[in-house]
């Protein structure tokens, strides 16, 4: 099967966060990145299904240079070539923007699936691979937590996760866009070998104009959602904080546990 | 010029889901900002009206039906709904976030055109303009965005954000829309549970819920030491489950178990919407946190900031004592 895996690269969520200068979003210098986590595991399972199948994983990925090293990765743990859109015209893109040069990128080739993550770590719409499924008139299912290629690769057998514990089962027709979620399986980690090798394999870098697209379609341009502004959420606000000495600090929460709270 | 607001329900067997009376709140509460009216959608395979929408203040229950529409696929919702949505015209369109509005929604905004905003978790309006706040980086921020060009806009409202029992109380009256031809898109075939259910947190009366920040599986020893002393239950955020440090029945949150304890510890836990909507319900959370702006101690009684390493075996000192 020929799979497209498209991964983003987001700021390591364990890293303190800034707000840039401007305050409409983070500010990047001294930033760690990574890829996001539920598309860890779309690439795993789309490099697992190349196997099987006898197939190529593509990984594309939208985002400025720093992105490389993310691609890279990908490469490393065994896809065969990436795809960067890495133009300045595309910066700055809502779901819909992104969403437009994905599409148009996918659109160039042909392939059998599209895997991607279900909700990126940072902008987290959860609407990205949807709108690329509806851009390319495929079907789509979003929160995906395990698929199944049947009948020769004409549909799949998709396990849905629904609210409380509970997953849904139904089957669609392939070429699809799948979203999957984090947990579906064991991501691997790369080899020495496939570092070396990731080194060779290509990362093509398409223009607006090479995907069929103009500046206007995408990025900041192409948008319909624009951030204003982003703040820490009003935190603590009615949380009685304890520092300081983590001795002092854990007999005074058993205090007020057992004497203030009484849940003790 | 008046708008028109439009909150889409979501039902399951004649009976509405707790967040379509949240966003029907949100809808009644946006169209008072902003000065216009607000219908609930209903889509069904009969046109049957779940019990008191018709109770609610509301210009219209607007129904969309047809066999098609039995079970959920985003092929038949889509369908119902973009072609009413481009009949009718309405301002904003409000869905309560779940996981089925999340799976059409997007798709429901790219092929009408519409401008969407997932996550919503408050409005302002000034003058005709409105401002949305919603959470990115998993909470750990807030963002204010707006809409930019004209049409639609479709809004998904984030559990929580707007309570349901703030909802006006009216009467009401149905009309039906005109449903096309649909095209379902997935052939239904039923529901499971997610992993064996061996472990029930929902009875218990203290939990500790262990989150990423205990770094791995080898550093647990500590925080069950904590659950043992304290007479509790171990439970767990996502990633935990994910990363294989603990097993999928320990999950609380919006996939796993809805549990409301009288003391919650969430230790290493930074606390995003969809682990909170599964312990908010506990009468006190404690939680156990290096990073002082993190989102668990919006809900906290008591917090305490610094390395969880050196705070939970300093508190299973204090236990132990008294257990001497
Ligand atoms: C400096 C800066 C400014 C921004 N300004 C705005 C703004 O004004 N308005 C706005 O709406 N957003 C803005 N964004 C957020 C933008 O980064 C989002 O990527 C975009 O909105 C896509 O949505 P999402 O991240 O929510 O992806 P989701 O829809 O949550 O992602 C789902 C899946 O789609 C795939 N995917 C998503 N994005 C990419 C990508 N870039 N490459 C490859 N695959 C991808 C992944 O598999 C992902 O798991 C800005 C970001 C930056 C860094
Ligand atoms: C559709 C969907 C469904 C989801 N369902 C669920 C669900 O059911 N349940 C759920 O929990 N999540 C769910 N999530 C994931 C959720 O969005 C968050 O990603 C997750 O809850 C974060 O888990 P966490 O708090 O353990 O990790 P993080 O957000 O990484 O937080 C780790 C915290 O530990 C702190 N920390 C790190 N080291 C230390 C230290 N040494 N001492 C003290 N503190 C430390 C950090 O400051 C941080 O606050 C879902 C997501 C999606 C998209």
């Amino acid at each position: 099967m020929r799979i497209a895996v498209c991964i983003k690269q987001v700021p390591d969520v364990e890293e303190r966060l800034e707000i840039a200068d401007d305050g409409k979003w983070l500010d990047e210098n001294e930033m760690k990145f990574v890829i996001n986590e539920s598309d860890q595991y779309a690439l795993e399972e789309g490099l697992a299904l190349a196997e099987k199948t006898g197939g190529e994983v593509v990984v594309l990925s939208l985002g400025p240079d720093r992105v490389q090293d993310a691609l890279r990765k990908a490469l490393a743990l065994g896809a065969s070539r990436a795809v960067h859109l890495a133009d300045d015209a595309f910066d700055g893109g809502d779901a819909h923007a992104t969403a437009r040069a994905l599409a148009a990128a996918i659109g160039r080739e042909e392939f059998d699936l599209v895997l991607t993550g279900a909700q990126s770590d940072d902008a987290g719409y959860g609407s990205t691979g949807s709108m690329v499924a509806g851009m390319l008139g495929w079907p789509h299912a979003w929160l995906v937590m395990g698929f199944e290629v049947e009948d020769g690769g004409g549909s799949a057998k998709v396990t849905r996760e629904m609210e409380s514990g509970m997953n849904e089962l139904f089957r669609v027709a392939l070429p699809a866009v799948i979203e999957v979620q984090a947990g579906l399986n064991h991501p691997r980690y790369a080899s020495l070998k496939g570092i070396m090798q990731a080194k060779r394999k290509p990362i093509d870098r398409p223009a607006p104009a090479d995907l069929g697209l103009t500046g206007e379609d995408v990025g900041a341009a192409g948008s319909r959602l624009e951030i204003l502004d982003v703040a820490f959420p009003e935190s603590g606000a009615g949380a009685q904080l304890i520092e300081g000495d983590p001795a002092v600090a854990a007999r005074t929460l058993i205090e007020k546990l057992r004497t203030e709270a009484r849940v003790l | 010029m008046s708008k028109k607001i439009w909150i889409v329900l979501q039902q399951r067997e004649g009976k509405l889901h707790r967040m379509s009376r949240e966003a029907i709140a949100a809808g009644q509460q946006l169209a008072s900002a902003l000065g216009g009216t607000a219908s609930a959608v209903l889509l069904s395979s009969d046109g049957a009206v779940a019990g008191d929408v018709l109770a609610y203040q509301l210009d219209e229950v607007l129904t969309a039906s047809d066999a098609a529409l039995a079970d959920y696929t985003p092929g038949g919702y889509v369908g119902a709904l973009g072609p009413a949505i481009g009949a009718e015209a309405p301002d904003y369109v409000l869905f309560p976030h779940t996981y089925q509005s999340v799976d059409y929604v997007p798709r429901l905004a790219q092929e009408t055109g519409a401008a969407l905003v997932p996550e919503a978790v408050s409005f302002e309006v000034s003058g005709e303009e409105v401002i949305w706040k919603r959470p990115v980086l998993t909470g750990k921020l807030q963002a204010r965005v707006r809409v930019k060009g004209g049409g639609t806009v479709l809004a998904t409202i984030q559990s929580g954000a707007f309570p349901a029992d703030s909802a006006a109380a009216g009467s009401t009256q149905a009309r039906s829309l005109t449903v096309g031809e649909l095209v379902v898109d997935r052939e239904i075939l039923g529901v499971e549970q997610a992993g064996e259910d061996e472990v029930d947190l929902t009875k218990a009366d203290i939990i500790v819920g262990v989150g990423r920040g205990v770094g791995g599986p080898e550093k647990l020893g500590p925080v069950e030491e904590l659950a043992r002393l304290i007479g509790g239950d171990i439970g767990a955020s996502r990633p935990v489950i994910d990363n294989g440090w603990l097993p999928r029945d320990r999950q609380i949150g919006s996939s796993g178990q809805t549990v409301a304890p009288k003391l919650y510890l969430a230790v290493g836990i930074s606390g995003a919407i969809q682990h909170q909507v599964g312990m908010k319900g506990s009468s006190c959370v404690v939680a156990i946190n290096k990073d002082k702006t993190a989102p668990i101690f919006n809900i906290a009684k008591y917090g305490v900031i610094g390395d969880l390493h050196e705070i939970v075996p300093a508190i299973n000192e204090v236990l132990a004592e008294s257990q001497d």
